[in-house]
This record gives structure tokens, sequence and C-alpha cells, in this order.
């Protein structure tokens, strides 16, 4: 079963103009906030309406605009969840999971298999609490009952994370993880965060200015992202533009200094992720001066000038371990940037 | 102490918040949705009466409803019916002028509530019916009830358009506002006091009742 949507939009002086498929799997919608990733699940679900283009569902148009297609949202058995949860304040748990039977339903029935869904989610003994007295992870189980129980087709999950404290967002990026495998058709999920992208989904969209820049594994756009955008999203902090020098040799821009590569045709900018800076001579080495030291709680990013770059260059993040920097605590450090860690990009 | 304007005022009161309840709740509910140029306009005109002078819109009304004016006459000429300086009169001038209250009390309800709520009701298979009945109204409704309140309670005090347009004749067309005056006036000072004990009692009890839904309105 597959989900296929084109989508075109214009909103002011942005326009949305997304195209993707996704089969039965987890597709992440990887973007900066006002890319167009909420609007696209918004039209996906019938609560926005595009200007133009054509959403199917297993086979079911949702949406054609050239044929004059247009389903209202009851009629579309998609799952959204909202950024925050969207749980309707004046019902108790148990009543807005009720919602979720179809068409309000009241009865025995609903009744039951709300609270099914209620128990799947370990949380039945919550069914008699009102909204506001949930925490976080509860108000999130709550609205992923309501969702599953009105059997969707396909889960559109927009930022199901941004909402809950930090400390929470791990055990219930746990929980998801089983609801989707439980669910086993075709999830959408929208994030910026790129932890959260990578441990869930199947396969990443980058999206840029309401475009899909890069769909591809998870593992292909983490490992060779391809553009600026999609490997500043996959959470490389050294980005550099470069300048070719001869047949062998670039200029990096921003780091002001040359590097031995062979860019390949059309690139114009590297980036280098913290951590695949090797300390000690190899490839590219550089001495460096240590601008900046920064801790973080289990590891130090330390800020590298290359001795031969310009004082207004900007300075490299390195990602070390704590024990080795705490062995080195040196001015000036060796470090070389293997080749195979320089990320070959484009525009 | 003849209780006929404590009444007479009440059921003013009570009958013009009533007509405004269904008139200011709709008028609130399609303007809070209406395009922007629209809602400027419309906006202006019902907020009107809230800004005026009570005796401007007391003027307003005795030039259409006067048993000379364009209304007044048709009602006087067909049905025998002066619409004019009887107790119900003073609904007309109330309603006019607690309006405003009413409507933008609960427009403030109404764009105040989460769409997204009304979103994720179609997403999840629930008709329109319902989402308006079950989810919409019971979100708004303390800002609903807070401008039935207010408006009731400014429709007990309403004066100078009361007075211009049902005048005050004692049993018939007096109530609690114009009798203070009237006995201020004629020094019965003993009296006049009384009826203001009286009419701040109720003010009193009524702004209570308000703060009381506001809070449970922030508790939720």
């Amino acid at each position: 079963m597959a989900l296929q949507a084109e989508i075109h939009k214009k909103l002011g002086r942005f326009s949305l103009d997304m195209a993707f498929e996704a089969e039965d799997e987890t597709l992440a919608l990887l973007g900066a906030s006002g890319c167009g990733k909420s609007m696209t699940l918004r039209c996906i679900a019938g609560v926005e309406k595009p200007d133009s283009g054509r959403i199917v569902l297993d086979g079911a148009v949702l949406y054609d605009s050239a044929r004059g297609i247009d389903l209202k949202p009851q009629q579309r058995r998609v799952g959204l969840m909202f950024q925050h949860y969207a749980l309707f304040p004046n019902m108790t748990v148990l009543q807005n999971v009720m919602c979720g039977t179809r068409r309000g339903g009241r009865g025995r029935v609903q009744k039951d298999k709300a609270m099914r869904a209620l128990d799947s989610m370990g949380i039945a003994d919550l069914a008699a609490r009102l909204p506001r007295q949930l925490s976080g992870g509860q108000q999130q189980r709550t609205a992923l009952a309501r969702m599953l129980v009105s059997d969707p087709a396909v889960l559109l999950l927009d930022e199901p994370f941004s909402a809950l404290d930090s400390h929470l967002r791990f055990r219930m990026e746990e929980e998801m993880r089983k609801v989707i495998r439980q669910f086993g058709k075709t999830v959408l999920l929208v994030s910026h965060d790129r932890d959260e992208v990578y441990r869930l989904a199947d396969r990443v969209a980058i999206v840029k200015d309401g475009r899909v820049d890069r769909l591809d594994t998870r593992a292909a756009v983490f490992a060779d992202p391809g553009s600026r955008t999609a490997c500043a999203l996959t959470g490389c902090k050294n980005i550099s533009s470069i300048r070719p020098l001869d047949g062998e040799r670039v200029f990096a821009v921003d780091w002001g200094v040359p590097l031995k590569l062979s860019p390949g045709p059309g690139v114009d900018a590297l980036g280098l992720r913290m951590h695949a800076i090797c300390p000690g001579e190899g490839e590219n080495t550089f001495r460096c001066r240590v601008c900046d030291v920064i801790e973080n709680p289990f590891s130090f990013t330390v800020m590298l000038r290359p001795l031969e770059a310009p004082d207004d260059s900007v300075p490299i993040g390195w990602e070390t371990e704590k024990d080795l920097w705490r062995g080195m605590m040196a001015e000036e450090v060796t470090v070389h940037f293997p080749d195979s860690a320089l990320l070959r990009l484009k525009g | 102490m003849d209780l006929y304007p404590l009444w007479n005022s009440l059921r003013i009161a009570g009958i013009s918040t009533v007509i405004i309840f269904f008139a200011g709740v709709p008028a609130a509910y399609y303007i809070a949705k209406a395009p922007r140029a629209v809602k400027g306009i419309l906006d202006v005109i019902l907020t009107l009466p809230l800004v005026l002078p009570p005796t401007v819109v007391g003027y307003l009304l005795l030039r259409a409803l006067g048993p000379r004016r364009p209304v007044g006459a048709f009602f006087l000429e067909h049905f025998g019916l002066r619409l004019t300086m009887t107790w119900w009169s003073a609904v007309f001038a109330t309603a006019v002028v607690i309006f405003p209250l009413m409507y933008r009390t609960c427009r403030g309800a109404f764009e105040s509530f989460d769409e997204s709520l009304a979103a994720c009701g179609k997403t999840l298979g629930l008709s329109g019916a319902y989402i308006f009945w079950r989810i919409r109204m019971p979100c708004c409704r303390p800002g609903i009830l807070a401008g039935t309140v207010l408006a009731f309670a400014r429709a007990l005090g309403e004066y100078g358009a009361t007075s211009m347009i049902a005048g005050y004749t004692p049993g018939r067309t007096a109530t609690i506002s114009t009798t203070v005056y009237q006995l201020w006036r004629t020094n019965d000072d003993a009296l006049a006091f009384r009826w203001v004990m009286v009419n701040i009692a109720i003010s009193f009890a009524v702004l209570l009742v308000v703060n009381l839904m506001e809070k449970r309105e922030k508790r939720r």
C-alpha cells in the first residue's frame, strides 16, 4: 500500500511544491521550521486545501485538482497527530478516544473499543481524567490512542515530541517505535530533529523552502547529504564553500585553507562532521590553534583554526572524547581530515 | 416601598438579554470567521452603541420609532400599537445598548478557540454539527456566559436611552435607575438611598458571578 502526494499551494510569497511517494514505511520530512512540512501533512489530511496537485492513498484518490476530486477529511482515513495533540479540553480521556471511534459514536461497542485502545497505551486508569490533568507523555498517549482507534490508513505525525520535556522524549520515542511497528502501514513523520528522524525513519526527505531537496534511505542521506541544506539538517556543523585551485587541490573559502581532494563535478561546498576529524597526521593534516573549548556532558567541542588560515576564517569544530582531550589540553594541536569524512555538497 | 421599579427593571433586562443572546452569539460567530475587510466594517457598526452616549442612541431610536416617524407610524396605523412610552419600549433601548457587550465578549471567545481542535475532529471523522455543538460551543461557553451576565448587568443600569424612549411613569415605565433620578429630583433622599442600595446589591451579585466564572475558566 502506498501514499502518493503532489501538492502545490501558494501562501503569500511562500510556495509549497511537494512531491513524494511512500510505501509501508516510515518516511521523515526533515526541514527547518517554516519550510512547509506541517502544511504538507494538513493538505494530506484534508484540513487545508492545496491550489493544485494530486493525493492518492492506497489507490483511492483523496484529492485531484485536474478531476475536481477533494474528499472531506472525514472520508480520508488519515490519522493526523497535531504538535500539541489537540485533545478536546471539555472531554475526559475516554470521551476523547471515543471521538475516534467514528462519528462520535457513543454506544457500548465504542466504549469497549476505546477502553481497549487506552489499555494498549497503558493509560486505562486515566480514563476519567480531563486533558489538563495529564502529563505531556500521558497527553501524547491519549492522542495516539484516539488516532489509532479511528482505524487510519496512514499516520501523519507533526513534530510528535516537540511539546515534551527532554527526559520524556526518549521514552515516548520508544513507545512511538512500538506503535509504528504494530501499525505496519505508511507513517509520515515531520521533524527538525535529526536524531529522532534517524532513529524512527526508514527514508528521509529533506525539505527546503517548500520543496523536497533530497529523498533517500536514512543511511544514504546521512552518509552523503548532497546539498548544504541537507548537510546542515543532518547535524553537520562544519560547512565551507570551495573554489578549485588546480587539478588535485581546492581552497576551502570559509576555513581559509587549501585541501587536497578531487571534488567531482558541480561540487561547490564541503561538509565535515565534528566527530570525523582525527587527531595526528594523515590526509590533509593541519597544525591548528585552539580558539575555544566547549564542554558538553560527555564530550568536548574544540574550536580549531589552522595556523595558515587568516584570523577572520571560520573556526572548525572538533568533537572529542573527554579523556582524549584531557590528555592533550594543548594550545596547538595537529589534526587531519580523512578524505572519506569530507562530504561533497552541491548548492 | 413600591417594588414595581425592581420588577420592571428585571423584566426589561431579562427580555433584552434573551433577545441579545440570540442575536449576539451568531453575529459574533460569523464575524469571527469573516474575511478581514468585512470584519473591520461590521465590527465598527456593531460596536458603535458601546461608545455612543445613551442619549444619542435614544434620539436615534425615537427618530425611528416615534409615533410620527416611519416605523412608529407604521405600527400605529396597522396594529394600533404605540412603540414608545410603554414599559416594553425600554427593551428596544436596552437591547441596542447591551448588544456590543454580548457581541464583543463572544467574539473574543470564538476567536481564541483553537482551530486545530476542529481540524482534528474532522480527521477523526466527526461531523460538522458534532464539532460545533460538542467541542466548539463547550470550549467557548465561559466567554458566552460572561458576555451574557455582563450584558444583563449593563441592562439593569440602562438610563439614558430608556428615559428618552419610555419616559418615567410611576407604576408603568419606572425602572430602578429612572426612579432614583426622579426621587432625587423631588428631594426624597431616604427612598432614593434605598433604591441605590438595591441597585448596588444586584450589581455586586452579578459581578461576583462573572468573577467566579472567570476563575473557573482559568482552571480549565
